[in-house]
């Protein structure tokens, strides 16, 4: 034998891979039947998916757009010689004005629209801080003035003079800082505003009101209604909620006595409540309580509910947050020579709260959707008006089309949401890149 | 809490709710005097503060109307109403305070330019929104007379919406001036509760709606049925005093809306739908089958609705059970709304005029004008023609008068005379 061997001086040229494990049949084969098992489930799952469908599609498509009535949908229906029914979009045609503003006024209708549009490039900033300027953020802040301003109408004077509180606020704090020491100068710049919104924004306002009469026509809370009322609750009570659970997670940790048990003992009462619960004394018990007579609009009673129930859960949240975080990140703030704001501030929060967005934004989705329990306590969100459309001898026997519709907008909000509180998770995210 | 006064008058304090705040009328003559608890603190709004002599703590506010009443101006030998609450009235905060003194609902209303009821959030031919979002039906429309009589436009009534359980308490503290929401004539309810009827707009009863398949004739034959029914009303305690009677079990299915409750029904979540025979028709109406579905023909209680106002101001309580009033009797003397111009210039039938206010000074009575029920009925009609519009037989729901035909065709519907 001799000892001869060969080796192969050039490459194969590469070829396809088997038609069995690319494209469309080798996705099929490594994701759908990759064992007799997973073929199985695989056959029985289209099975499923085919007779739900084969249920929902047929209801679904249905051409009663233009009928008036129930009763016309039927006819339509039973012409077309459907078996199991269909859909009766008419009432959608119909009243979809009213599941979305309530008994708004037409004229006004602008208004929660632009307020909706101004929500957004009010929020750009705030959620997308690298994308845009910060110096929208002006505009955020007065957006929190002029918000309520346009929902409700009135003089433009009365959001311009509470935002004038702030300044007042502030400029007590930095007038009296020098001369009075920190403390003093804090309860300053908070009684000062407050102060003034109880005792002057209301003559003030009544003064330039007839002086420069700029104002929008009111638009009372009781024609709030539909989706936008829960919009509306919603939106203001994350807010404020936002906010809130902050300053009651950092009481919860403070070494202060008195704010920390305050905290505590807030956090544990308003989550030992159901939320309908609190919303029955937001609608009937504190009518009983405050003096008859009073006239304490309902949906901000509502509002202030929904703030505090939320409150108090985003506080547990973001205590976990700040839990979270080692130790050695307080003592670094610490080290540095940071006092207790400025490291709150710059150490601690944007870490803790990085930490809590899930929980925050999973918070928050469940507050907007709680507040389909105004309906119980008969505002007229859209689960409300379900009832009262259906009271309408035409829409009579109506359900799903309408409970469909609703829970269609609420599935975008929510879904908009929870793909945002993901996009900001990622971006976020400075660890195992 | 006692009211003494130099000239002698003690009047009986009315108590207008269990925390602490009363109204007592007085006859204000000069120099009076008003002994008061001393945790008592008056409060009425928009009323300017006055001294009164010898008084303890003597800075009581009085108002009758939009006008103070002084002791100095005291001469005026009319009612006033006072108001005081306990110490809660430091609870509210500036800001929260907007309302004003209940006692004179009448005043309030005038002032505000609207008046607001209590509806139904929807019921079919009683109270619901059209897709315009205007209110209609037949409670709606009582409503609406009440505003047309009262401040001349049957628009200027708001209706504000109301579940069974918070139907009453929005009336009691003031939310609503008048509560038309398929309610209950019952002596708790008047006495208990401190309401005032002040009239039956429809008379109803509770029926059982079962479906034909189940081969029931009577609602004796309903043993061990499973039942769908709305809480917080009194149908669920006819329901069970009914059972009990006649020696039945039953298993309740608590809802909390008519139309929850037909989607129970149909979905066979109960063998029985029970509710009010009106709401039963309606319910019926809009199924796909109706023919389907059977009314038992018992009916198992009284259940006579009407409008309903706080105690403690009779004035206004008149006004909406004379609205009323004037609507049936509108009927009865044929007043309709569209000979009801012809009539207002005066005719031989002087009942006829007393009611429009040709004849006599019934508006200026009840502290209206002499136009007050003329443009009540004109705001929907008389009550047979509100009847036919929003429930009658030529509407979907298609209820016969029966009881609430006028007494002259066998119904309940009678008008005390106007005279």
């Amino acid at each position: 034998m001799s000892d001869l061997s060969y080796v192969r001086t050039e490459l194969l040229p590469e070829q396809d891979p088997p038609l069995s494990e690319v494209g469309v049949i080798g996705w099929l084969r490594a994701n759908l039947f990759s064992g007799w098992f997973n073929s199985i489930l695989t056959f029985v799952s289209l099975v499923l998916i085919y007779l739900l469908l084969a249920a929902i599609l047929p209801w679904l498509w249905s051409p009663t757009w233009n009928a008036g009535s129930l009763a016309e949908c039927r006819e339509i229906i039973a012409e077309l010689g459907k078996e199991h029914g269909g859909a009766c979009y008419g009432v959608i045609r119909e009243r979809w004005p009213q599941l979305l503003f309530g008994f708004y006024p037409d004229a006004e209708r602008w208004r929660p629209i632009v307020t909706l549009i101004g929500l957004f490039v009010a929020l750009a900033p705030v959620l997308f801080t690298d994308l845009f300027p910060r110096k929208m953020l002006w505009f955020s802040g007065a957006f929190l003035f002029a918000a309520p301003w346009l929902m409700w109408g009135g003089s433009i004077w009365t959001p311009v003079l509470v935002a004038a509180g702030l300044v007042i606020g502030a400029g007590a704090y930095r007038l009296l800082v020098p001369r009075v020491g920190n403390l003093a100068a804090v309860i300053a710049a908070v009684v000062a505003p407050l102060l003034w919104w109880f005792l002057f924004v209301g003559p003030v306002s009544s003064v330039l009101a007839p002086v420069i009469p700029l104002g929008l026509e009111v638009v009372e809370s009781r024609l709030f209604g539909g989706f936008m009322l829960s919009v509306w609750i919603g939106v203001v009570s994350i807010a404020i909620s936002l906010v809130l659970g902050v300053l009651l997670a950092l009481g919860r940790q403070s070494d202060l006595l008195i704010v920390k048990y305050l905290s505590v003992g807030f956090i544990e009462f308003i989550r030992g409540v159901p939320l309908i619960t609190l919303l029955f004394v937001a609608s009937t018990l504190l009518n009983i309580f405050l003096p008859p007579g009073t006239n304490f609009d309902i949906i901000l009673r509502v509002m202030i509910m929904a703030t505090l129930f939320a409150s108090a859960y985003i506080a547990e949240v973001i205590r976990g947050g700040l839990a979270a975080l080692p130790r050695g990140q307080y003592e670094a703030a610490d080290a540095l020579g940071l006092d207790y704001w400025k490291a709150q501030r710059l150490i601690i929060l944007p870490q803790a709260l990085k930490i809590s967005i899930p929980g925050i934004v999973s918070t928050f989705i469940g507050l907007f959707k709680d507040t389909t329990l105004v309906s119980i306590i008969g505002l007229l969100d859209p689960i409300g008006l379900t009832g009262s459309i259906r009271a309408d001898a035409n829409w009579n026997g109506i359900v799903w089309e309408l409970y469909g519709f609703i829970a269609l907008l609420f599935f975008l909000s929510c879904f908009a949401m929870s793909r945002y509180s993901m996009w900001l998770e990622r971006k976020l995210r400075t660890d195992h890149k | 809490m006692q009211c003494t006064f130099s000239d002698g008058l003690i009047k009986k304090i009315e108590r207008l709710d269990g925390f602490g705040t009363e109204i007592c009328r007085i006859s204000l003559g000069l120099k009076n005097q008003c002994e008061t608890g001393f945790f008592l603190t008056p409060r009425v709004e928009f009323a300017q503060t006055i001294r009164m002599e010898g008084g303890p703590r003597s800075s009581y506010r009085y108002r009758q109307g939009s006008r103070i009443i002084t002791p100095e101006t005291g001469d005026i030998q009319e009612e006033v109403i006072m108001k005081k609450s306990v110490i809660l009235g430091a609870l509210t905060v500036a800001g929260v305070m907007a309302g004003a003194a209940q006692a004179a609902t009448l005043d309030d209303v005038k002032a505000r330019g609207s008046l607001k009821c209590g509806s139904n959030s929807g019921l079919t031919g009683f109270a619901a929104p059209n897709a315009n979002g205007e209110w209609e039906g037949f409670d709606v429309a009582v409503c609406r007379a009440v505003a047309a009589a009262v401040l001349g436009d049957p628009q200027a009534a708001e209706f504000v919406p109301t579940t069974p359980k918070t139907r009453f308490t929005a009336l009691a503290s003031g939310e609503v001036d008048m509560l038309v929401r398929n309610t209950t004539w019952t002596l708790t309810r008047d006495v208990d509760l401190k309401f005032t009827f002040t009239g039956v707009n429809y008379y109803d009863g509770q029926g059982f709606m079962v479906p034909k398949a189940l081969g029931v004739s009577s609602a004796k034959e309903l043993d061990g049925a499973t039942v769908c029914i709305q809480t917080g009303t009194t149908t669920e305690l006819n329901l069970a005093d009914y059972f009990r009677t006649n020696n039945m079990n039953y298993e309740p299915v608590p809802i909390e809306t008519n139309a929850e409750a037909q989607q129970q029904y149909l979905a066979g979540a109960c063998d029985v739908y029970t509710t009010d025979a009106s709401g039963l028709a309606a319910t019926r109406a809009s199924f796909e089958a109706p023919s389907d579905h059977v009314i038992l023909p018992e009916i198992i209680s009284k259940e006579p609705l009407g409008p309903l106002v706080r105690h403690g101001d009779d004035e206004w309580g008149d006004i909406v059970r004379w609205t009323l009033n004037a609507l049936v009797a509108a009927e009865e003397f044929g007043i309709t709304s569209t000979n009801i111009e012809e009539l207002a210039k005066g005719t031989d039938n002087p009942e006829i005029n007393r009611i429009l206010g040709t004849e006599g000074n019934m508006g200026e009575l009840l502290g209206l004008d002499a136009e007050w029920a003329k443009r009540a009925i004109m705001a929907g009609g008389n009550y047979g023609e509100i009847f036919e519009k929003n429930i009658g037989e030529s509407t979907p729901i298609g209820l016969a008068r029966g009881l609430n035909a006028q007494w002259k065709d066998g119904g309940l519907q009678y008008a005390p005379p106007f005279r």
